[in-house]
């Protein structure tokens, strides 16, 4: 991204990205100092190299990468673009990290309308500001028509974390409690009912959400008590739990009855026969955490916005066939397994 | 959630669980087959094992329509999305299934073929009219569910004038899939164990009616209770077959009152007889052929049949033959009981029909209930 072009050269009501946009000419300097420069502006960019060069403060950085291929791009409570912040910055938050950076890179299909995504840019931009988490460097790449959907988008991350707060997904171990921030499937049920061969109304909208705030309240208040944090996106709660469970050597006991789930959510999954416990989120934390620190951590969540409707859902159990159980509201019990194949395509 | 929720409610569970506690006879086994893979699924979804007297033991029937249709026809199914003119609907259970050669219509689909995951089949209706030069083709599955839906598609297709929509009809009956469960052979190694009773199907039921099965239960002095999907359905059915049994009785009883009849849906039934007729023979997966259990397009409605539209070959393939698919369906063992279970067929590489589909009694157990294995295995 570099270019200190500004006089308006691009048609954002009407026009449309060409392969010329994408060739690293003018158009292209056009295209990134309009719709990008003007969505993210910051000191860092304004320098318009191509990369970002920053101080940082004692402690471990931390990296992460994430590409964003939503279908639709826009979706009832966000889009691609606040998505592709979100998540990067989630990820970097659940390792008890403070978010410092994000890069974005764009792959743009041949076509696709400036309105849009200026749409998206701004809605990006947005994003990163209110999250206090400036884009600072990026990249775009235009293809023919047909080899991309639209616009792909992939950040980065950076951040740091407190060189004493170590989290990671080995560290569960039996006896110790399972949090949950909040209702679980929003995002998913939200993304799937503006797809255009099923379409439903629904007052659901998507929970996408940078929640490093609310993981800075709750290493505030415990961090000695937090041991694995973990967002669970694609594949849900149960894809989260059960690649935790595998990594730590453990099982994990939950009860259906402490799982929040809205009934508009349970109600669109019971139509379209999916299992709220492996649809996609964008605005939750699972966090596993020492037994002496759950309430204190759980009070912590509640007391935030984010953790408004936290829940205490289960344990970590022994267990060397790392099953992930749940005692359902029969009181019988189940597995929670890992999913077969796809449950929804393309939603984060 | 109103109106599901009520069917759901644990405590009352346990209320009925008490009840069969106490009903069932300790001196005596009670064996019940539910014969739908809803029920199937309610049961373990729900940990209802859990829930029962160890003497009180539920055998999974075949009725999941994915199970049990039959490798070769989803090899012709396959064989048919790939001709370049065809655009294949389906709905999206049967897009894993595996065909043979670990053939599938997914493997079919990252291939190039044109095959569309559809909800209803008015979304199939919806491509041909949109799409006027493909040849669209519903593949169209189900009990008598799903057949009602088929024969509107089919209609509607005549009355817009579409020239470009066929059926590929692979829907079968329920009550000739009871029959062969009851008639199985009762020797050697495929000696049956004695069903006590049926939880008879929940939505099958609402269409043909809960009468259909008065024929069985006298012939073959076996209770019918016909149960809804909700888990709550499914404990109340058990507690009505174990006082059946108890009680010498061997009538038909309706759970499901809030949904189905004795003389069940006419106006869908007279839909389905208009477009319909029966065929000689159906084969199903783990059952072999079974007489007069599937359906055709008739004569009059021959334009909307994709197997008379395309030339489509009979393909015949064999399970694998470790695969005790059949005599799990029937009862006769569990999916534990079977060597490739676990090991070389899980839910991701099925082999067997029972695996396919979430409904089936292999991949029911092995998603849900496999923890209780290795707990006996401790005990024991």
């Amino acid at each position: 991204m570099s270019s200190t072009i500004r006089r308006r050269r691009l048609d954002l009501k009407s026009g449309r990205v060409d392969l010329s946009h994408g060739a690293g000419g003018r158009a292209m300097a056009h295209l990134i100092d309009e719709i990008f420069h003007a969505a993210f502006d910051n000191a860092l960019l304004r320098a318009g190299n191509d990369q970002a060069a920053f101080a940082i403060d004692g402690g471990r950085m931390v990296m992460t990468t994430d590409g964003y291929v939503v279908s639709p791009l826009f979706f009832p409570g966000g889009d691609i673009g606040s998505l592709a912040v979100h998540g990067t910055i989630n990820d970097v938050a659940m390792a008890g990290a403070t978010p410092l950076y994000l890069s974005a890179g764009f792959i743009i299909e041949e076509g696709f309308a400036f309105a849009d995504l200026k749409r998206i840019a701004d809605s990006m931009g947005a994003a990163s500001r209110a999250a206090g988490v400036p884009i600072v460097t990026g990249d775009t790449k235009v293809v023919e028509r047909g080899k991309a959907d639209g616009v792909f988008i992939t950040t980065t991350g950076v951040g740091v974390a407190p060189a004493d707060l170590v989290l990671s997904s080995e560290l569960a171990r039996p006896g110790d409690k399972v949090l949950l921030s909040g209702y679980i499937g929003d995002h998913g049920v939200a993304v799937m009912s503006q797809r255009q061969n099923l379409a439903f109304e629904t007052s659901i909208v998507s929970d996408s959400a940078a929640l490093h705030d609310l993981v800075a309240a709750m290493v505030a208040v415990a961090p000695q008590g937090l041991r694995v944090m973990r967002d669970p996106t694609r594949g849900g709660l149960a894809a989260t739990l059960n690649e935790l469970a595998q990594q730590s050597g453990v099982g994990f006991r939950l009860d259906e009855d402490a799982v929040p789930i809205r009934p508009e959510v349970a109600a669109a999954c019971e139509l379209l026969g999916l299992d709220p416990l492996y649809v996609a989120n964008e605005g939750k934390l699972i966090a596993i955490v020492a037994p002496e620190a759950a309430e204190t951590l759980l009070a912590a969540m509640r007391a935030h916005p984010l953790g408004r409707d936290a829940a205490l859902i289960g344990e970590v159990i022994a267990d060397d066939h790392h099953f992930v159980q749940m005692t359902t509201s029969f009181g019988g019990g189940r597995i929670v397994d890992w999913l077969s194949g796809e449950q929804l395509p393309r939603i984060c | 959630m109103k109106y599901v929720d009520e069917y759901r409610d644990g405590k009352v569970a346990r209320q009925i669980a008490a009840a069969i506690a106490e009903a069932a006879d300790p001196a005596r086994l009670y064996h019940f087959m539910e014969f739908c893979g809803g029920h199937t699924h309610a049961i373990s979804r729900y940990g209802l094992e859990d829930l029962l007297p160890p003497n009180v033991r539920m055998v999974h029937g075949p009725g999941c329509p994915v199970c049990v249709l039959p490798i070769g026809r989803i090899d012709m199914a396959i064989r048919l999305a790939q001709r370049p003119e065809v655009t294949l609907c389906t709905y999206g259970d049967l897009m894993r299934v595996p065909g043979s050669h670990g053939a599938s219509l997914l493997r079919a689909k990252a291939a190039g073929a044109d095959i569309r995951m559809v909800y209803s089949t008015l979304d199939a209706i919806a491509i041909a009219e949109a799409e006027p030069a493909r040849e669209v083709v519903f593949f169209a599955i189900g009990f008598e569910t799903t057949t009602p839906p088929t024969a509107l598609a089919v209609k509607l297709a005549r009355a817009k004038g579409l020239t470009n929509f066929t059926v590929f009809c692979n829907h079968v009956l329920t009550p000739p899939a009871i029959r062969g469960i009851l008639e199985a052979p009762q020797t050697g190694d495929a000696a049956a164990v004695a069903l006590d009773g049926f939880v008879g199907p929940a939505h099958v039921s609402a269409v043909i009616g809960s009468d259909a099965f008065a024929g069985f239960a006298q012939e073959f002095a076996k209770p019918v209770v016909v149960a809804g999907f909700e888990p709550l359905d499914v404990i109340q059915a058990i507690l009505m077959l174990i006082r059946q049994v108890n009680d010498g009785r061997h009538q038909v009883e309706n759970q499901y009152i809030r949904a189905v009849t004795g003389e069940g849906n006419r106006r869908a039934q007279a839909e389905v007889a208009e477009v319909f007729e029966l065929r000689d023979s159906f084969e199903w997966r783990g059952f072999g052929a079974v007489p007069a259990s599937g359906l055709k397009l008739r004569e009059s409605y021959a334009a909307f049949d994709a197997e008379r539209r395309f030339t489509m070959p009979e393909i015949s393939a064999a399970d694998n033959p470790a695969c005790e698919c059949g005599t799990i369906l029937r009862g006769i063992k569990r999916p534990t009981d079977c060597k490739l279970f676990g090991t070389l067929c899980t839910p991701e590489t099925p082999m067997g029909s029972c695996m396919v589909s979430s409904e089936g009694a292999c991949a029911a157990h092995w998603t849900y209930g496999r923890f209780r294995d290795h707990a006996r295995r401790a005990v024991a």
